[in-house]
Formats: C-alpha cells, structure tokens, sequence
C-alpha cells in the first residue's frame, strides 16, 4: 500500500512539473493465422493474459491463438517467443478504431 | 482497418532478416529454435551493425537450418565444420562478423575439436550453440549433452555418459565470452547476444531449447509449453557463476547467466605481433584498422 501511495504522489508531482498524464496503450495483435503451429507459448507467456487459443482449426489442424486488443500493452513478448514468427503487435494508442469486441477482425486469413 | 496514426511498425521484427519466402520453416510445433532466431533478429537490429558485415554459418541439424532462413551472407556447412569454416570467413575479412548458429550434435559433438581449437587461438567469432539435449534431426540419439538417465533412441534404458558442460568447455579452452540462457530467457538471450556480437574474440552463448517431439516425447516430459514452463521454475540466473558447477542433470536445476567476460588478444592479434616482432618493417599487419578501413594486406 506505500508503495501505491508513492507511486501516486510521485505522478502527481510529475503532473504539477507539467508531465502529460500517460496515455492508456492500445495496440493491435496481428496473426499470421496459416503459419501458426499451436504451440501455445504466447498464450502462456503473455503477461496481460491478452491472448487464448481458438477453438477453430487452421489449414493445418491447429488451433492459432484469438487476441483481446482490449487488454494488450504492446510489449512485443508474443513477438519474441513465438517460433514460428507468426504473431506482432503494432501500437494504434492514436488510432480511431475503437469499439472492437473480439479480436476476429485482427486476424490475417491469408499468410502473404 | 481503419486508418491508424501512430503506427511503430506493420511487420514482424525478424522479417528483414529472413527469407519469407522460406517460411513456413520445418521446425516441430513447441521447438524453441524459432524463439532463438528471433532474439537473433532483434539482436541484430540493436547492436547496430549493417547487414552486409554478418554472416551466418550453420552446420547439419535442425539448427543447422537457420542459415538457409536468414536473409544475410549465410553458408550451411557439412556436418560440424561451421566453426573451420567460419574460422577461415573471420581471417579472410576480419570486417566481417561471423556468427555459428548451430545445434550442440553439431558444435560439440562431431565439431568438438574445432570448438576447442577455436576458442583456444581465440578467433573472433560468435558461436550460438542451440543445446536441445539430443540429435533431433536423425531421430534421437544420444548426444554429448544428452544428461544422464534421460532415455534416447540409443539409450533406450537410460544415457549413462557423462554429459559435457559447455560453458565450462568453453571457457577453460579460452573463450573471452561465456553464457548460458534457455529459450524462455528471450529479453537476456536478446542482450546477451548483442554483448556477444561485439565481443572482441570468441564468444559463446549456449541456449537450451525443447526439443519437443524427440527428446520430451522419449522422457515423458510433455510438449514444448511444458519444457518452456519447467525452464520458468527450475532455471536460475546466477551470474559469474563458476563454471565448473554448471553440470546439467536430467530434471535439474538450470543455471543460467554470463559466466565469463574478459578480454584476451585474439588470433589476429597474436598472429600480428609475433610477426610484426620477427620480421620488424617487412611484415604487413592484416586486419588492422587504418585511416582507409582495414589494410587489404596488398601493396
């Protein structure tokens, strides 16, 4: 609870010195749906929880995972992990495009 | 989509760097050769230094197969020769970067002596060494890393060899940088490999990695997710460790860290001042940084 307490005395300091307050991050997670293997490690190692596996099959019979644009902070983990090079994240925080209930419109259907 | 205005960027950091055209690769769902290439990537991409000055050289085995992904002066070697012949690559163009992306079969086992030989004349040149514990790519034979009691295709009762400890190996040969991550370690493999690429001298990264349908399958030890999760609780970051108490049981602890990082005259170096001593104004240093970039050697 000190801590909580330091951390917002420290931000409104940093508002009185004219610091802008920090703008929630949005991002946009961008799958490559036919490339994905299933093997789950964005899912596990996301550390929002934003990712889960899908239910639908791929072409190949597995099962790619279905961003929450909602809860993703853009760190780049899924990025890093993946093996298969076939998950990214693009920060939009600026964009318009608000709204989005589910992450289906996020998906590439087609890989290139 | 609708239009966005701050777009940092539209494509995944490693596709400069690979051959998309290449892709998808063959490695097995849950193998943690992909996690290493992107680190590989993003590596490049901070340590700042122009593509055309890396090269990649790769033996046979599953890792072996990066150099045929990555989109840089690449050359895939017979089966554990990548260290020759990048030893030959670093000599001949001492601006290059040569970086040996490949597997433990490869780099210790059937290339074991050129790993020690390397290491001990100091070559510059960075050796990532993807350790999965076996020879996946020929069906899963017993490895010199495989640890004891771990089961393989040729140890159907058990591996009973000693397993070698790389970082120990590497650094009592002579190696100036020394570390040891897993595939789960993506942020300090990422830095770790930047530190390694500017190293003076020859560097060595050992990064275990799951082989998931060979090894685990053979153990019991369930699918990648589940090797990237036990590497989550049983690794430990310890670094400076010594090296000598780095062994690798099997279902063990895992240390992880930089172990070593020193600085020691590499080959060019020895090879130059020895000569330079012998033959005082007739010899003609190679590799040495001028005013006009590094002398050609040629007159």
């Amino acid at each position: 609870m000190a801590d909580q307490a330091g951390v917002s005395s420290v931000r409104e300091r940093a508002r009185a010195f004219g610091v802008p307050k920090p703008r929630p991050v949005r991002a946009k997670i961008v799958i490559e749906w036919e490339q994905c293997k299933g093997c789950g490690f964005c899912v596990e190692f996301c550390p929002t929880g934003a990712l889960k596996l899908s239910t639908e099959f791929n072409k190949k019979g597995y099962h790619p995972p279905v961003p929450d644009p909602e809860q993703c902070q853009d760190c780049g983990f899924c990025e890093l992990v993946c093996p298969e090079f076939s998950i990214y994240s693009v920060d939009v925080t600026e964009s318009e495009s608000h709204g989005r209930s589910n992450g289906q419109d996020l998906v590439n259907e087609s890989y290139r | 989509m609708k239009a966005t205005a701050n777009v940092k960027k539209a494509a995944h950091l490693a596709e400069p760097l690979l051959r998309m055209d290449r892709l998808p690769h063959i490695w097995c769902p849950g193998c943690g050769i992909g996690a290493t290439v992107n680190c590989f990537a993003s590596a490049l991409a901070k340590c700042g230094i122009p593509r055309e000055k890396i090269a990649v050289v790769s033996g046979i085995g599953c890792t072996g197969r990066v150099a045929g992904y990555v989109k840089l002066d690449s050359f895939h070697t017979t089966h554990g020769r990548p260290i020759p012949f990048a030893t030959g690559l670093a000599l001949g163009n001492p601006e290059l970067k040569v970086v040996v992306y490949s597997g433990d079969g490869d780099i210790v086992a059937i290339g074991g002596n050129h790993f020690m030989h390397a290491a001990r004349r100091n070559v510059s040149m960075t050796v990532i060494c993807v350790n999965n514990f076996i020879y996946g790519m020929t069906g899963g034979q017993v490895a010199p890393t495989t640890p004891e009691e771990a089961r393989a295709t040729t140890a159907p009762y058990g591996c009973y060899e000693p397993p070698f400890n790389l970082p120990f190996l590497a650094k009592s040969c002579g190696a100036v940088y020394v570390a040891r991550w897993t595939a789960m370690h993506i942020r300090h493999t990422t830095n770790s490999m930047v530190e390694a690429i500017n190293k003076k001298g020859f560097s060595f990264i050992e990064i275990i990695a799951p082989c998931p349908t060979v090894y685990s399958r053979l153990n019991r030890l369930g699918d990648g997710l589940d090797m990237l999760k036990f590497y989550r609780e049983n690794s430990e970051i310890r670094n400076g460790a010594a090296t000598e108490d780095l062994d690798i049981t099997f279902k063990g602890k895992i240390i992880c860290g930089k172990f070593v990082d020193r600085e020691a005259p590499t080959y060019l170096d020895r090879m130059n001042g020895q000569l330079q001593k012998v033959l005082k104004d007739r010899y003609v240093p190679w590799g040495v940084p001028s005013k006009t970039g590094l002398d050609r050697c040629v007159s």
